[in-house]
Parts: structure tokens; sequence; C-alpha cells
């Protein structure tokens, strides 16, 4: 089985502008929705009681609200989850409530409610602290992220590289970020952690993309720039393909079987892994064009030992 | 040259085989076990007696066990079901436990990896799975340093009236104003005495000279060293208390530990009662022995709304109104000990308190001076006072041993007590964070992550096998090793297993394959430029280990920010996937090389690979 069969290198940087006008449209679309809509943030990050409980029948949402609004939680969400006998529960902090004792406060109201007796599945409550420290711990994550991988860029190959990898692989994150504001998904701790593993993940695409730009410089005179990059990409597409495809599995098989814990952390990825494609290979690689890449920056003095070329 | 030295394919051998056998712990699941520990921070548990004693109980109940283990801290025994369990449990609390109201150990219900005791003894255990997966709550407690500190200046208040007095210097009030004691005197000889009479006792305040209108003051504030080592003090103390505490809920295997300068976190597994562990441990209580304002007229007075100064209203718990000082005698910094039981004339339930010799000294003073009237004994939560109990002075007590009794029930005795024991934090503490997880939700997330897992593998596996023939075979054997290395390397650390772990370990394997992908592709190409098999093996390899190892750093470069900056979930799957991304380069380098080579290495005239079609442009 053989599914790339190319016969010639595709001209990828002819259109190279038309990619990179797509590219800025969804990202200033992404933007635009960050700007109007905002983050949907979990608990962890906003602070507040969250609750999960199941009952034995469908209970009536109604009923849950009016009692939680008497016992003094009038700004109580009540809604199903997975199924109709579940139900999710979110209560903002306030001030001068102890929050500490929230959730055994909604338990023993909910408990005093005709019917059937809920069971308590989950609790997750975080105070107004934490949730300030664990947005600037998120932002600190990124810019490490950044500054280490255009560092180790730099020294690998050459500047031009690691700048085109970083702006072509943040401008998934924020386009991953727009798709949570659009569609108004929660943003969880999770959700942050398949947002910076996509990070490493898609400048590992362009890595294997520009190795063999570089390599490509060495072994072949007589091509120019915008050649030399066709060349590169046609010959790594099949590997790009196949290698997300099985990564995509993966996540795949997590959005089905993984519960609603995982599913917005597989959708994160499945965003992030499709973008991933496109920008390390599309937006990336003109850029590096843009930059001035050219055959010099890679023919070494000839002092240099023989074994850096690869 | 497509052939490995005899040691590299017996490294990778036995890499496999240290990988195997610190996975199989996982496979044999867990049996249900009974664990003995000490209950009291002054009671050693003796592994070997205490073993001798499990067993003897058990064989007194006639009850059968399938293994005793003994460790530092605790001795647990195995059971074939949870009935005998259940009934081993009562077995041993009754031996261990005689008198139930006061236990010196705790008898937990837990569960043990059923794994034989070879493994066992090499530390091969079970991974170590997070609360997400098998229920239980998590807490995050913030310890209130500034309330430890302004504790310590209250106190400090009163020292220096103290030593004022037995020094016989006279001064205009002594009040703590914001971080400082001041201390006004009415000229600077008594100001000047007082300083070096203060400096002489205590080198943990720092002195100011000042002047306020005509009188001269002296404000004392806590030298930097002092206040970290209050902090530092504050926090051990509390989570000496914790531990008291959470030893009443028979928690089997409950992590305390500290966070950052200034919090603790605790985590119980398997508990099912949340409000009651809550209750126990969210009672953020200090405890403070104050005297009772008895004068004729104050409580009338106050309970029309003018509180006389230097007295606050509180309620005891009967509903009664009651005046008390301001002024604190003691706190529970002093108490030793609180205990349950009876007045040893009129066999009245009673609580038995414990003083340091500094609290006793104090409590003997105190007594002397105030015989005939109330104190009153406060349990403070969050700035909120409840006075626990408010007993009349009988006579002088000397020797820091104190009875509370009167107009209690045992029950009440017993409560009281524990609440005196717990109120003994050194500073106010709250819940900032929260999670439980039901055990019937844990055990779904387990099954949820392994299906991920395994439906993903099956899925890769197949694509593999089918797109690269035999090369595909071996990239998915080298994935299956990444796996096993990976578990047994969870196993080994006791990392914490939890959800988003897995789903780092599904998503690692989904980014491994890369590598082979990679490998395979960059064959194929040699073979269509024309090269003969065994060099088109050799050059895939070499070629593609540079892109492999430049995109895995860059991965690793993510994660461990991850690792750094992720707290709580964020964390658990930064671990798995930064060790994922290491056992990743070594399967899928030298474990597929190593397979290959075995497999081709030894074939002098190799005509084709079986690596799937090869497709050549123009044919």
């Amino acid at each position: 089985m053989e599914f790339f069969r190319i016969q010639k290198d595709i001209p990828f940087m002819k259109h190279a502008l038309v990619f990179n006008v797509i590219s800025l449209v969804t990202f200033l679309l992404a933007v635009f929705f960050l700007a109007t809509k905002g983050l949907h943030f979990s608990v962890e990050f906003t602070g507040g009681t969250l609750m999960e409980v199941s009952y034995a029948e469908a209970p009536a949402l109604d009923k849950l609200r009016d009692a939680l609004g008497k016992e003094g939680y009038q700004d109580a969400q009540v809604q199903n989850f997975g199924s109709s006998r579940d139900v999710l529960i979110r209560l903002p902090n306030r001030e001068g409530m102890e929050t500490g004792k929230v959730s055994d406060k909604v338990m023993a109201s909910l408990n005093a409610l005709e019917g059937g007796k809920p069971e308590l599945r989950r609790v997750e409550f975080v105070g107004p602290q934490v949730g300030k420290e664990l947005a600037s711990d998120g932002a600190m994550a990124l810019l490490l992220v950044i500054g280490g991988i255009v560092v180790y860029l730099a020294m690998r190959f050459e500047w031009r590289f690691a700048v085109s990898a970083i702006i072509a692989n943040l401008h998934d994150v924020i386009i991953i970020l727009g798709f949570f504001a659009l569609f108004q998904w929660e943003f969880s701790l999770p959700v942050l952690a398949a947002t910076l593993a996509v990070l490493g993940y898609s400048v590992n695409e362009s890595v294997v993309v520009f190795d063999r730009v570089r390599e490509t410089f060495k072994k072949k005179r007589g091509l120019t720039t915008p050649e030399v990059l066709d060349h590169a990409i046609t010959s790594t597409i099949s590997r790009t393909i196949i290698t997300h495809g099985s990564t995509q599995i993966m996540v795949l098989s997590m959005l089905l079987f993984g519960g609603e814990t995982l599913y917005y952390f597989a959708l994160a990825l499945t965003i992030g892994i499709c973008f991933g494609i496109y920008s390390s290979v599309l937006v990336a690689s003109p850029l590096v064009m843009w930059l001035g890449v050219s055959r010099e920056q890679f023919i070494q003095p000839k002092k240099e030992k023989q074994e850096a070329v690869v | 040259m497509n052939r490995y030295p005899l040691w590299k394919n017996l490294l990778i051998g036995l890499v496999l085989l240290w990988g195997l056998i610190y996975t199989l712990p996982n496979f044999y699941g867990e049996v249900p076990a009974v664990q003995v520990s000490s209950g009291k921070a002054t009671l050693k548990l003796d592994a070997s007696t205490a073993i001798k004693r499990v067993e003897e109980s058990l064989a007194a109940a006639g009850i059968q066990h399938d293994g005793l283990f003994a460790d530092v801290t605790s001795v647990r025994a195995r059971f074939r079901d949870t009935d005998t369990q259940l009934k081993a449990k009562d077995a041993i609390e009754k031996a261990f436990n005689p008198d139930a109201a006061d236990p010196s150990y705790v008898v937990a219900l837990n569960l043990l990896s059923a794994s034989p005791q070879w493994l066992t003894s090499i530390h091969a255990l079970p991974m170590y799975l997070g609360l997400d997966l098998r229920g239980g709550v998590h807490f995050l407690l913030q310890v209130d340093m500034k309330g430890a500190v302004t504790k310590r200046l209250d106190a400090t208040t009163g020292d220096l009236r103290t030593l004022l007095r037995d020094k016989n210097i006279r001064h205009a009030g002594i009040s703590r104003e914001g971080a400082g004691v001041v201390v006004k005197f009415r000229d600077a000889e008594t100001q000047a005495r007082a300083r070096s009479v203060i400096g002489a006792a205590n080198n943990d305040l720092q002195l100011v000279e000042g002047q306020d209108g005509a009188d001269f003051k002296l404000t004392a504030t806590l030298t930097p060293l002092a206040q970290k080592t209050i902090q530092e003090f504050a926090i051990r103390q509390n989570i000496g208390t914790l531990h008291n505490r959470i030893n009443e809920l028979g928690v089997a295997e409950p992590v305390i530990q500290q966070q950052g300068l200034d919090r603790i976190v605790v985590q119980l597994p398997g508990v099912q009662d949340v409000a009651k562990a809550k209750d126990i441990l969210g009672r953020t209580a200090t405890l403070e022995i104050r005297l009772v304002d008895d004068t004729p007229g104050a409580l009338e007075g106050a309970l029309q709304g003018s509180i006389p100064p230097g007295t606050e209203l509180y309620s005891e718990r009967g509903g009664n109104p009651l005046l008390v000082k301001k002024q604190v005698v003691l706190t529970g910094e002093r108490l030793t000990d609180a205990q349950p039981g009876f007045d040893g004339q009129t066999h009245e339930p009673a609580v038995h308190l414990t003083l340091d010799a500094a609290g006793a000294r104090i409590f003997k003073d105190i007594t002397r001076e105030n015989i005939n009237k109330r104190m009153a004994i406060l349990l403070i939560e969050k700035g909120k006072g409840e006075v626990v109990t408010a007993p009349v002075i009988r006579s002088e007590i000397g020797g820091g041993r104190v009875q509370i009794s009167g107009r209690m029930s045992s029950e009440e005795a017993t409560d009281t007590a524990l609440l005196l024991r717990a109120g003994s934090l050194a500073a106010p503490m709250e819940i900032i964070e929260e999670r439980t997880i039901g055990p019937s939700l844990g055990a779904e997330n387990i099954t949820k992550g392994f299906h991920s897992t395994m439906w993903g593998f099956i899925a890769i596996a197949v694509f593999m096998c089918a797109y690269y023939m035999l090369f595909g075979f071996v990239s998915v054997i080298a994935l299956a090793s990444n796996l096993l290395l990976l578990v047994a390397l969870l196993s080994l650390l006791q990392a914490t297993l939890t959800l988003p772990g897995i789903a780092a370990i599904a998503l690692t394997l989904g980014m491994a394959i890369d590598a082979n992908v990679l490998i395979n592709e960059r064959i194929r190409e040699e073979l269509r430029n024309g090269s003969s098999p065994q060099a088109a093996i050799a050059t895939g390899y070499d070629r593609a280990f540079d892109t492999i190892l430049d995109s895995n750093v860059t991965t690793l470069i993510a994660g461990i920010a991850l690792l750094v900056f992720g707290s709580g979930p964020v964390r658990g799957f930064a671990v798995v996937h930064c060790l994922g991304i290491l056992t990743s380069m070594f399967s899928a380098i030298l474990v597929s090389r190593g397979l290959v080579n075995l497999i081709y290495g030894k074939k002098r005239k190799l005509e084709k690979l079986a690596i799937g079609q090869v497709w050549k442009p123009g044919v």
C-alpha cells in the first residue's frame, strides 16, 4: 500500500500568499471571538464549586433549582450532564460565604427534597486565590514553552526557522482558543495541558520539514529557495499525514471512549492536530521564505568537519 | 552492517525484561485488607509484636488470612473477600483497642495488591492511582500565616505586661497596634529601663523608641527570623494536628504534605463520608482559654448593646449568653492532650486536660487568683468564637493536669476532648480547594481511560501492519514495548497516575508512532532511490535519528514547562508525557532497530524488504 504517489514536487510556495491569507483570516476570526465572547473558564480558573450528583430516576431540574434558591444559592446553575439522571451544579464563589462548606449544604438540601436521594459523584471546589494562580502559572508555562523552543531551534537550525515555527504554532494555539470561545466549550486545566502539548507537537512537525529543507539545501545545488521548500514539503507529506493520522486515531479513541473529562481535552487536541498540519507545513514554510532563508546559511565554511552534514 | 553487537541485544533484552517485571504487579489486581497503624504520635508501632498480635487475634476469632505484611509504620493483613475483611477488622479492633472511647491504634479497611511476595520484595508495586481513579477526597488548605504572627503578638502583649509587673516597671498602657506591640511610659528613664529588661528577656523582639505627645513609647516588633520560625512552626504543628484528626477518621493511606510555604495538601483515598471528613478537617479552629467577666450587671448591659471594653459577648453551647474577657490566658499551643474520662469521685463524665510546663505555671497563677470565678474555653473558627465549655474554678490547680466535669454526657465529653485536641492548631486554616470523587466514578474513569488507550492502540496497530507490513509489525512491537516501559517506570517511581495521566499515555503512544513512521518512510524513500535493501535500512535509521531527536526535544520542552508550572491534573499529565517521550526514544529507535536487525541482519543476499509496496515515480 502506498497512499501518496507524487510524480513531481508540488508547487506549494506558488500559493504561499493564499495560504498566509487563509491563516491570517482564521487567526483574526479567532482573536475576534476571543475578544467578543471570551473563554468559558472552568471552576478551576474562576473559583467556585462544581458538583456532580447522580439520581436513580431523572429528577426535575426546576425543583432542584428552587430548593437551592431557597437555601440562598439563586445563582446556582443546574443542568443535566451526560444523561438525564446525572446533574451538574455550579456555584460561583461569593464574598463572605463559607466557601468550603457549600457542597455539604447543597447536598443536605438535595437530600431533604422529596423523591430519590442523589449520590454524590464528584465535587470540585476552588477558592478564589487558587484560580488566579492557575491563570498566571498557565501564562508562565506558555512563555517557557515559547522561549525554550525558540532557543532550541535557533541553536539547531537558524533563527529564521525558530521564529517561523513559533509564529506558525502560536497561531494554532490562538485558533484552538478561538474555537473554545466561539462554541463556549469549557476551558479547563486538561484543555490547557492539551493546548501546550499541541504547541510542542506541531513544532515537531515544523522540525521535520525544516530538517528536510536543510538537507536539500546541502545536497542539491541549483534549486531556488521556493523549489527547495516545495521539495522538502513534498517528500515529507506522506509521513506528515500518516503520523498525524495515527495520533488522531488515538485522540479519536479518547474522544469516543474517554467520557466527559477527556472530551474537551481530546477536542482541543483534534483541532490542534488539524491546524498543526496546516500551519507547520503551509504557514511556517512561507514564513521562512519571506524571512530570507537561503543556501548560503547552510553551507558551512570548509573547516567545519564533515560529520556536520546530516 | 545491520547487526547489533551482542551487548546491545542483551541490553535491549534486559531492559524489556525489567519492564515486564515491573509492569507485572498491575495485572494482579487488589484484594481486601485490614491495616493497623499507630493512632497516637506518642505511640510507636513495633512491627514484630504487632504482627504477632494480629495473628493471635485472627486465630482466636477463627479467621483465615492470606498473608501478613509489616512495614515501618503499619501492619497489613490480606483477606479472601470483603466479608472476611469486615469480620477481621472487628476482631483486630477489639484486640488492639480494648477501650473503644480511647483508641490507640487506627484499624482501617484497605486494598492491597494481590501480587506475589517476590515482586513486592523487589519493590515492584502496582501504579499508584490518583484520587480521580480510586475515589476519595483531596483538600488544599491555606494556613493563615498572618494569623499565626498576630497570635504570637497577642501572647507577647500579655508576656510583656507580666514581665514589667514582675520587674516593678510602671507603664502607661500596653497594646497591640498593627504588626507591633506598643508600650507607653511616663518618663524616659522608665522607658530605658524597660528596654533593657525586655531586651534581656526576649530576643525575638526588635525595639524602637519613640514619643507620642507627652508619652514615651517603645514599639516592639518581631524580628524577621522570629517570624520565619513562627511560620515554620505553625505549618509543622498544623500538619501534626491534621495527622491526629485524620487518624480519628481511620483512613488507610492518608497523604498530608506541605505545599509551598503556607499550604497543606490532604488526600484521603477511599473516604466515602466526605461531610464527616470535612467536618473534622474543616474544624480549622484554634483554642483559647479566657476568663469570664462576672461583674454584676455587666452581662445585662452587654445584652442591651453596651459591651464593656475589653470583653466580648459569646453564647454557651446551651445558648446562655456569656461575657468573656478579651485577654487570652492560654492558647491551644500550651495544651498537650485532652482525653474523655470520668471524675474520680462523682463518676460523672469528664474531660482531662494536660498542659505543658509554661501552661501549667500560668494556669496555676490564674486559678489561684480567680477561685470561684468562671473561665471559658473557646474554639475560634475563622474569627468566630464558640464557647466549648465554661467551668467554674473551684481551687488552685497546679501540675498542669486539669479536669473539666459536670453537666455533660459521656458522648459530649468525647466530643469536647476531640475538639480540644483538634483545637490546638497553631494557625487558622481554610480549605481553598476541594476535589471529591465518588468511588463509582473512579472505577468508571479507569475503564474509560483504559478503553481509549486500548482501542486507539488496536486501530494504530492494524493500520501500521497493513500499510508497512513486517516493518509495521516491528513498529507495533516497538510501540507495545514503549507502553510496557512507560507503565514499568510509572510503577517503579510510584508516580501518581490520574485520568489526565492515562490520557497522556494514549497521546504519547499516538505521538511515539511518529518516529517509526519517519523511519519507515525514510527506508521506502531510500529503496525508491535505488538503494539496496540493507543500505536502505541503515541509512533510513541513521537519517531519521536527527529528526526524531529534534522533534522529541521540542515536545519535551513543552512537557517540562507543564511539569514546572502545572498543578493538579496538569502535573499528572505532564509527568507521564515527559516519561513517555523518553521511553519512546528508546523503543522507537533501539527496540525497532534491534528487531529489524534480528530479522534481516544475517541475510547476505536480500532482494526485498517487507515494508509494503514501494511505488516508484514513472513506473
